[in-house]
């Protein structure tokens, strides 16, 4: 579509005109764009429209006028034009920057042409050197306005990025230009883009002899005013910029040319010694830069100045504590910071670039005095704090120089480890002259902390270097002569590391920390290079090992040694020491194992396990050798308690399973194969019990049955269905080989069933523990063989009051013909024969019951088990039970999304009425137990039925048994006659509440919430529901929060408040009491009207709540009169 | 308050690490300060009472048992004109905090202040208290006072 010319000029006016909105002018400039875009219009006919708009002498109009046409060139970046019309352009623009009234409109221009892309024509060389020279003859950078600016900087910045050529040739004019225009730079913006200028401008003139060099003064002076960079500003504005940005930038434009050398090395030493820390930083961080990038001939003559800069930094910045705790055996001991941190890395990049620096460092006197230091005062806790800092600031830097480069660490050993070994007392100098070793006697000899610290950062900083050294290159370490320094003194400096550990003196701390750290730094030497041999090696982990295994309890000796050997353990990992992961293996972790097996030791079992545990997850082998292990001693203690009736080894037994459940079981899925250990465990565990079939004495470990279905229960919950199918065989023959069969012949009958009391022994019952505990975590792909009779055996057990077994049928009936591919459980039983099982399973003396007449139909289905619940046969134990155990079955079916599950919902309502089908209110124990159902049924389980156990959750079931159940309940509640049923109803309700998600409660609270405060204010009479009461009290203060709750709660505010009042003195828990006040606070988000009649009221209350025995209370109550005496303007305090 | 501030640039102390303490429970010098050292100065909103030692720990006496509190604190200045101010914002604050059977005692510490006698009676006298809290800009004052940090 072709543009009419006086729709363009309608355009035009509208651009120029300043009256008009931007928006407007946005949209015109977008419309003349797009049509030079089509081709519709050409930029010749364009310029020709505003010949007057451009060359008019009304200043403004030509200013509008010519950033228009700026504007339109950048938005036709992409658009090739040919290049006479790029040319004159150029000129045009060029030209206009000696009109200082039109120049954003020219800076913009100039900019959008630079910018232009190859395809589409691009400026030319001598172009650019024209527009160049018109910039820098015309534009006085630091006279423009802010945006001005920061266009002509980005102007530079284009010119010297993607155009360096065709401007090299100005020289020293561009550089005078450059300083001009940068100088007094303030803005945070402008300057990042000036910083990167210098940076781009330095490369351009690299000769000594070119225009860089001469005005490096100039330049420099411009832009190191900067240091060190000092902006607080914090408020985020549009562009964003931090500090860090801008120093970033100041630090590489610094560094950016080695002719700033002489002006930025000092300026940067005086920073150095400033007291503010962020300089420091800078200065160091700066100067490690500025080392790599001016070269060691420019930095050499500054090595003196730096040296002694760096030394103090290292003083001053180093604090004298040296922590001698476990967590500081694989770190330096003090604390760093930045400063530390920085100075740390500029003397290793000065070391490393040139060794000559290290000879300011071995020649310094105060590396000669420390070994006197070291010698006066041999104890580091007598050494006053100058002497302190003088040892840990020298070890510091000695080994930070030594883990330089290799030739460093030469050096660095050649010049002070004989001595160091003089001072420690390992060697000797005889009168001849010559170094000899002392013998044995040096063991006996005084221990010098300080020298041990610096022997150990020294040895750690050769090791840390063969580390890193190995790891590019695989050349021999041992040519070096440091390794050969400390190979010839391993054994003895071994001898003294042990010997330390070995005192056993009051204040031994620290000897035996700097003993364990000094063995762990030994034994940490890399692979065939090291200088300690393999012997030596074994001899360190034997000395250690020696340690956990004896017999002096857990102390910090004991707790140094095992971290050092786990240490140990995941070093020969990583590295794949295969040598010394024989070494370790058959000293540590053999011996480790045995002793675990063997439970006669006299170490308490815990801690052998322990230990054990921490040693052996540093290596799959070793773990495969732990569970083995343990698996061994399992089956010896447990037999040892049958055989023996040893108690001792059924508690060991629990230790072990405990200590397998919290350190293995978590880390499966990292060590491979363990899982395969483990089934192999599990199955073990069965076989150790069927072969314990008599039994010596009375069986009462609770504890161990709880760990054993624990661990049994994460055994199966983590195993693939495989290995799931052959624990459940091996279970299963377990449990038809004994007495429990039986039990399945056992009718149910109410006879029978209550003369069944005790007659389960305890062998039974722990192999039905275990068994149940199979069954809950079993997938439910994996096949259980003969389902019918175990659920008839479940069904019984449950009724004996076995919880397990309730809710390994809450399981079956879950997971029942669901798992897929068809080949699973339901082979010979299908959900409906199970349900079938479970509901109508025969009473042989039903008619009995019901033939007192007294029989109506009962609401739901006429079950056995609603029978029982619903105490059609006498005993109440049986009811209860069987309350539970039908919860237990209702999650499962719940969670798969079964129907039945609304009929066993209808039985436990149906025990919650006060006249119920069986024509009297029910027991209020088993009431009590039909409203506790509830909370099973609504909770998450840690137990069972949960996603680790391979649970089928459908989405959503929460919400479903909510919208099924809360009617009734509510009705119900409105019938209700008894105070009793009423109560047990709201315990219900509470229970079904505050386990739902908050959002449906949110989508249901203008019908919930006078029913959630009748159920406070009925709960809040017992102190037995004081829980539930709580649950239901976070329910209700999370509708209070939420906008849609508001509102009803706007409606009902009077009881709200009435009811929140009351809960402000609830006598039985502290937390009930806290978040009543603080609801008090939410509801003050009310309308005013609403809640002002009320202020009196609660102002009476909270009163009473400042003087409550709980501190938090107190305060909550505070907070809460404050906010409510200032809804009213007049505060009226007494 | 005068445009011309009479000590422009107070002294600040370190401030005390705050302990929490849990486990006791009764009402004592450690909670009750906690409830008024965050009072701001008049003079300087964005520094502390404790900032500016006005008040420290020890100048809290709390018994629980004979309910009663008695707050000494420390003018800046001599010639302070505010600590009629400080000592309302203290009082009322401990009011509003403390049950109704402690009695709240606030006084200038001897010898800290040129006027110490008639600002105590003033902050003692029951009536005069009340009179000041009807005094809408008095209140607004106080309530900025009061403000949490």
């Amino acid at each position: 579509m072709m543009v009419e010319p006086n729709q363009l000029v309608q355009h035009l006016e509208t651009f120029v005109d300043t009256n008009r909105s931007s928006s407007q002018q946005d949209d015109s400039l977008k419309a003349i764009a797009s049509s030079l875009e089509n081709d519709s219009l050409s930029i010749t006919q364009l310029v020709r429209e505003m010949e007057m708009y451009l060359t008019t002498t009304d200043n403004l109009v030509r200013a509008r006028g010519i950033l228009l046409l700026a504007e339109i060139l950048d938005c036709l970046k992409a658009k090739p034009l040919n290049d006479t019309i790029v040319h004159t352009l150029v000129g045009f623009f060029s030209e206009k920057l000696a009109d200082w009234r039109a120049m954003c409109g020219a800076l913009v221009g100039c900019l959008a042409l630079l910018k232009r892309k190859d395809v589409a024509g691009v400026v030319t060389d001598i172009d650019v050197q024209a527009m160049a020279k018109s910039m820098i003859q015309n534009v006085q950078v630091q006279a423009l306005a802010l945006h001005e600016r920061k266009l002509a900087f980005e102007l530079l910045e284009c010119l010297l990025q993607q155009h360096s050529e065709a401007i090299l040739t100005m020289g020293d004019l561009l550089v005078y230009a450059m300083c001009e225009a940068i100088d007094g730079e303030k803005d945070p913006q402008c300057l990042m883009i000036v910083f990167h200028l210098v940076e781009l401008l330095a490369p351009l003139f690299p000769s000594p002899s070119g225009p860089l060099a001469s005005d490096a003064s100039d330049l420099f002076e411009v832009i190191g005013c900067y240091f060190p960079l000092h902006f607080t500003h914090t408020k985020d504005d549009e562009a964003n910029i931090r500090r860090e940005d801008l120093s970033r930038g100041l630090l590489l434009a610094i560094s950016s040319t080695p002719f700033f050398e002489p002006y930025a090395i000092p300026l940067l030493l005086e920073k150095l010694s400033s007291s503010l820390p962020v300089a420091k930083v800078d200065s160091l961080k700066c100067l490690k830069d500025c080392a790599l990038k001016y070269g060691v001939d420019r930095m050499k003559k500054h090595y003196g100045a730096l040296w002694s800069a760096l030394k103090d930094t290292f003083y001053s910045s180093t604090g004298t504590h040296l922590s001698f705790a476990i967590e500081s055996l694989t770190s330096p001991g003090f604390e760093m910071n930045e400063i530390h941190r920085d100075a740390v890395s500029l003397l290793q990049r000065l070391v490393k670039q040139d060794i000559s620096f290290l000879g300011f460092v071995v020649d310094d006197t105060r590396i000669n005095t420390v070994f006197d230091t070291i010698y006066r005062y041999p104890q580091y806790k007598e050494m006053p704090d100058p002497s302190k800092l003088e040892v840990l600031v020298i070890s510091q830097i000695l080994s930070v120089s030594a883990k330089a480069s290799v030739q460093s660490c030469n050096i660095i050993f050649e010049a002070i480890f004989f001595r160091l070994m003089n001072t420690l007392g390992i060697v000797e100098k005889t009168s001849t002259g010559d170094v000899v070793q002392n013998g044995n006697s040096t063991v006996s000899t005084r221990l010098y902390h300080g020298g041990l610290h610096l022997c150990i950062e020294l040895l750690a900083a050769s090791k840390d270097l063969i580390l890193g050294f190995e790891e590019c290159s695989p050349t021999s370490g041992c040519a070096n002569s440091w390794c050969s320094m400390v190979k010839s003194f391993s054994v003895p400096l071994i001898q003294v590391f042990t010997s330390a550990v070995r005192r056993s003196n009051d204040d031994s701390v620290v000897d035996v920390y700097l003993g364990v750290k000094g063995l762990l730094t030994m034994g940490m030497f890399r692979g065939g290079s090291s200088p300690v041999s393999r012997t030596e090696f074994e001899n360190i982990l034997v000395t250690l090992t020696s340690i956990i295994t004896a017999k002096s309890g857990k102390t910090v000796v004991w707790e140094l040694a095992l971290k050092a050997l786990v240490c140990i353990g995941s070093f020969i990992d990583r590295y794949h020491e295969s040598d010394k992961a024989m070494s370790y293996m058959s000293i540590v972790v053999d011996n480790l194992v045995s002793l675990a097996c063997s439970s006669h030791c006299g170490l308490p079992y815990q801690m052998i396990l322990e230990a054990t545990s921490e040693v052996c997850s540093t290596g799959p082998k070793y773990v495969e050798k732990m569970v083995q292990g343990l698996e061994e001693a399992f089956c010896s203690s447990l037999s040892d308690f049958y055989v023996n009736g040893n108690f001792e080894s059924i508690d060991n037994c629990s230790q072990l399973l405990k200590c397998l459940t919290n350190k293995l079981l978590p880390r499966v899925a990292e060590i491979d194969g363990l899982e395969q250990l483990l089934v192999h465990f599990a199955i073990s565990m069965w076989k150790q019990i069927e072969f314990c079939g008599v039994f010596s004495c009375d069986f009462n470990g609770r504890e161990f049955v709880e760990a054993a279905m624990t661990t049994m229960r994460q055994v199966v919950g983590i195993a693939l269905v495989d290995s799931q199918n052959s624990i459940i065989q091996k279970a299963y023959s377990v449990v038809s080989s004994c007495t429990l069969p039986a039990m399945e012949s056992i009718p149910l009958t109410f006879v029978a069933l209550e003369g069944l009391q005790r007659d389960l022994s305890s062998r039974d019952e722990l192999i039905l523990s275990l068994f149940a505990s199979v069954i809950i975590a079993a997938s439910p792909s994996a096949s259980i063989p003969d389902a019918k009779s175990l659920i008839h055996l479940l069904l019984v057990t449950l009724l004996k009051g076995y919880i397990p077994a309730a809710q390994a049928l809450g399981s079956m009936v879950n997971k029942l013909g669901s798992g897929s591919g068809g080949t699973n459980t339901s082979r010979d039983c299908s959900l409906e024969e199970a349900c079938a099982i479970i509901f109508h399973a025969d009473f042989a003396s039903g008619k009995k019951i019901s033939s007192n007449g007294s029989a109506k139909i009962i609401v739901g289905s006429e079950t056995t088990m609603s029978k029982i619940c619903l105490g059609y046969c006498g005993s109440l134990d049986l009811q209860t039970r069987a309350i539970t155990g039908l919860a237990w079955i209702g999650k499962g079916l719940l969670m798969r999304g079964n129907e039945r599950v609304n009929e066993i919902a209808l039985v436990l309502v149906e025990c919650l009425k006060s006249n119920n089908c069986s024509g009297h209110a029910l027991h209020p124990s088993a009431m009590k137990h039909a409203a506790d159902a509830f909370s099973i049924i609504m909770s998450d389980s840690e137990v069972c039925l949960n996603r680790k156990f391979h649970a089928v959750i459908r989405p959503l079931y929460k919400q479903r048994c909510f919208s099924t159940i809360v009617p009734i309940l509510e009705s119900l509640i409105m019938n209700s006659q008894t105070s009793l049923s009423r109560t047990m109803l709201h315990v219900a309700l509470a229970h079904v509440i505050s386990n739902v998600p908050v959002t449906v409660i949110l989508d249901n609270t203008k019908k919930l919430q006078p029913l959630i405060l009748e159920g406070l204010s009925v709960l809040s009479l017992d102190s037995v529901e004081k829980e539930t009461l709580f649950s239901l009290l976070l329910v209700l203060s999370g509708t209070l929060t939420d906008t849609k709750g508001q509102q009803s709660a706007s409606d009902n505010a009077h009881i709200i408040i009435e009811c929140l009042i009351k809960l402000t003195s609830y006598p039985h828990l502290m937390v009930v009491r806290e978040t009543s006040i603080q609801c008090l606070v939410a509801l003050l988000e009310l309308p005013h009207r609403r809640i002002y009649p009320f202020r009196r009221e609660v102002l009476q209350a909270i009163e009473k709540s400042l003087d409550d025995p709980k501190r938090k209370v107190r305060e909550e109550a505070i907070r809460c009169r404050q906010a409510w005496a200032s809804i009213t303007s007049g505060s009226n305090i007494f | 308050m005068d445009s011309v501030l009479t000590n422009k640039n107070p002294i600040i102390y370190p401030k005390r690490t705050r302990r929490s303490r849990t486990d006791q429970s009764s009402t004592d010098e450690f909670s009750s300060t906690n409830r008024i050292r965050d009072i701001k100065d008049p003079e300087h909103p964005e520094l502390s009472l404790e900032d500016l030692n006005v008040l420290t720990e020890e100048s809290v006496e709390v018994d629980d048992h004979k309910s009663y509190v008695i707050i000494t604190f420390t003018p800046t200045l001599p010639h302070c004109h505010l600590p009629t101010h400080i000592g309302l914002c203290i009082l009322v604050k401990l009011v509003q905090s403390l049950p109704a059977r402690f009695k709240v005692d606030v006084r200038v510490a001897p010898g800290s202040h040129d006027k110490e006698t008639t600002v105590n009676k003033q902050l003692g006298d029951k009536e005069r208290v009340t009179a000041a809290l009807e005094n809408p800009e008095l209140v607004a004052l106080l309530n900025k006072m009061m403000q949490v940090c």
